[in-house]
């Protein structure tokens, strides 16, 4: 009884493979269905996202489980099987566990911490869930993985602080301008960046948008597109002063806006502060400006800064994560392991029963003429006697003692029940 | 009794300090509720301090160095707690409690008898004056207080390194606004309290202004404000030098309310004429 993890993911598989190995919508139902009838899986479930495909089980056997899964990954994908095992890693018992409770976790992702993948893991558990694919264990193990992700959300940073060039924009916006819903938005040329950027700041409620391009009509376009107002590129300066967020990104090959050009700016605007982002390359703002007094400017290596520093402080974050995840895989073991302890003493109880059987049958062929009042009063104490001497074994087993294994192991003995337990399954 | 309240409003004083600083680099919900906690107790028992020295003497206990230092620290606590129960910006707590600290701990080394009031200060302009001049002064320890955070978190912006705690401190405009809305009320009452003294002074000596130490030191801050002010609505000084002016007009209350004390302390009995 062993939970096993199969799957590829960005780090082991280039997207060629990736997208071929997919569940597609349309297949995850079939997929799903085809995983579970093999023959060494007890339970299955299928995560299936752009950057990770993994299959979890339950399994009585790894290694042919590993075979037969990769087989049928092979077979239902029609890729070369040589292909996939190099892409494909497998883990099992403790280590597949904690694999999944850090996928769940984002501590596997591309960006670590990234939180689309909680809710991937949610959709396919409950596709699993719908089709009936999952049982005790895996159920167990997803409600687990879930409120693991959630308590690493909750106890670390490992989500906070912008790790892209746009959201790191926004968040700097923020500590400059308390709220951005009154700020009056300025976009100086139509690079792809910039749009970015500005459709960032854009969800985050701002006042106004004027949109000044060298090309009008895309300034037109652009404008209707955020609802803003259009101005031509040579008139920029005059609306820079109600302007108090400025993204520039048009292709000059020089400054187009002077550290005295700025000055004149401020004093237009009384001194209210003004956040500049350059992301354009070769710069178009004179760095000089950043020592203005309420200017704050920004390029883009300024925001790549921002976005590695928060990168590193995410990794920290990273660590911490681990160890909580340590913590949670205790707990889940020992659950595990107390369903160990259920064949054992379903066979002990087996085993008092045969017996008792056996004893009272003997008897009944001793004394035929016996009456069945009797009969049952003799019953009774049997079962009784049995029950008796089976109890505290029972006991020490469900309380799940710490040498368990040792434990069973004498019992077995002692009692005589051989290896061949029954599995519920 | 008086004594023991104050000395554990004021060990209550130093642990907030101490949790605060620990609340600037540790973001936990339990830290801040500790250090809200300590600073309320500690005001409570401020607060108690307070009133048994005016039921003790008969009227407010602002007429010695150690208790104008001690109401001068208990009106920053109370303005602080008002501006945390509107705006919610708990990080100044870790500004304003070292403050509040310093002042009460200056307060306690300081001769705390009660002494009979001379007949001629006994009257309610003591009451009302008094109090107005030291929330005003504790406003403006508060606009000191933001104007720390404010040249902080500028400097995190400016230098576009964001460690540290750049995350704990709110927005700029926000401190600005703070540091505004601050100075904006402790002005008038710096301006009511110059007004009300001088009123004072007329009833009790006969001469409006005497120039007199303690009346060109309360000039001296009211030109400062009066010209952050200014600057700000005429010439734009928000921002980073708002902050410095602001700072730079508490530095100059601090030296000159503790110069004016001490200097004048062997002249006359008690120091409460100097604080006149």
């Amino acid at each position: 009884m062993k939970i096993f993890v199969a799957g590829l993911n960005h780090n082991t598989a280039d997207v060629e493979v990736r997208e071929k190995v997919a569940f597609n919508e349309s297949r995850l139902d079939e997929g799903l269905r085809k995983f579970r009838e093999l023959a060494e899986i007890e339970e299955a479930m299928i995560l299936s996202t752009c950057n990770r495909v993994e299959l979890y089980a339950h399994v009585n056997d790894t290694q042919k489980a590993s075979e037969s899964v990769k087989d049928f990954l092979s077979e239902f994908h029609h890729i070369n099987r040589a292909l996939l095992d190099k892409a494909i890693y497998t883990h099992d018992g403790v280590d597949a566990i904690r694999h999944i409770f850090r996928v769940a976790s984002s501590l596997d992702s591309m960006v670590v911490g990234e939180p689309q993948i909680l809710g991937q893991l949610k959709e396919a558990f409950e596709k699993a869930l719908e089709k009936k694919t999952t049982g005790i264990l895996l159920n167990r193990l997803m409600k687990k993985a879930i409120s693991v992700a959630k308590r690493v959300r909750s106890e670390t940073k490992i989500a906070e602080n912008a790790v892209s060039i746009s959201f790191a924009a926004v968040e700097l916006a923020k500590k400059i301008f308390a709220d951005l819903s009154g700020r009056v938005f300025m976009l100086l040329g139509a690079g792809e960046m910039a749009e970015l950027a500005a459709r960032h700041l854009m969800s985050n409620g701002v006042k106004e948008v004027i949109v000044a391009n060298r090309s009008f009509e895309r300034a037109c376009d652009l404008s209707k597109e955020f609802n803003g107002r259009p101005v031509k590129l040579e008139e920029f300066l005059r609306e820079m002063a109600h302007a108090d967020i400025v993204i520039c990104s048009t292709g000059a090959p020089n400054y187009i806006l002077m550290k005295d050009q700025m000055q004149k700016v401020m004093k237009e605007r009384k001194q209210k502060p003004v956040f500049l982002i350059d992301i354009s390359v070769p710069r178009n703002i004179d760095p000089q400006i950043n020592d203005l007094d309420n200017v704050y400017l920004y390029n883009i290596d300024d925001l790549q800064g921002i976005v590695d520093a928060n990168m590193f402080e995410r990794k920290k974050e990273a660590e911490k994560a681990e160890k909580i995840i340590e913590e949670e895989i205790e707990p889940f073991l020992k659950w595990l392991s107390s369903l160990d302890s259920v064949p054992t003493i379903v066979a002990l109880r087996e085993k008092a029963e045969e017996i008792k059987k056996e004893e009272f049958e003997k008897l009944m062929n001793k004394f035929p003429e016996m009456e069945d009042k009797q009969k049952n009063a003799i019953e009774c104490m049997a079962s009784a006697i049995t029950n008796k001497l089976i109890h505290p074994p029972t006991k020490a087993l469900k309380e799940d003692p710490e040498d368990k294994d040792l434990l069973i192991a004498i019992i077995k003995k002692l009692y005589g029940i051989n290896g061949e337990e029954k599995k519920d399954k | 009794m008086g004594a023991v309240l104050f000395e554990l409003a004021l060990i209550f004083y130093f642990a907030a300090t101490i949790v605060s600083i620990i609340d600037l680099f540790k973001e936990k919900k339990i830290i801040s509720y500790l250090m809200f906690s300590l600073a309320g107790l500690g005001f409570v028992l401020h607060t108690a301090n307070i009133v048994q020295r005016y039921v003790v003497a008969g009227h407010i206990p602002i007429t010695n160095f150690h208790e104008s230092t001690s109401f001068f620290s208990w009106s920053i606590v109370l303005i602080f707690f008002v501006l945390q129960f509107r705006y919610k910006v708990s990080i100044l707590c870790s500004f304003v409690m070292p403050i509040v600290f310093v002042l009460m701990l200056s307060s306690s080394m300081l001769p705390q008898e009660i002494k009979p009031l001379s007949p001629v200060l006994q009257s309610y302009w003591l009451t009302i004056h008094t109090i107005v001049a030291f929330l005003g002064n504790a406003a403006f320890a508060l606009a000191f207080g933001v104007g720390i955070m404010y040249l902080v978190q500028e400097h995190y912006v400016k230098s576009k390194h964001l460690g540290g705690i750049f995350g704990r401190l709110p927005s700029l405009q926000t401190l600005d606004a703070l540091n505004y809305k601050l100075i904006t009320l402790g002005f008038p009452l710096l301006t009511f309290a110059i007004i009300s003294g001088s009123l004072w002074a007329e009833s009790a000596w006969g001469s409006y202004w005497r120039w007199d130490p303690r009346e060109v030191w309360s000039l001296t801050t009211w030109f400062i404000y009066a010209i952050i002010l200014h600057a700000r609505l005429i010439a734009g000084w928000r921002g980073k030098r708002a902050a410095i002016l602001s700072i730079v007009g508490f530095i100059i209350i601090i030296i000159a309310f503790f110069g004016i004390n001490l200097l004048r302390k062997g002249i006359h009995q008690g120091s409460f004429t100097a604080l006149l």
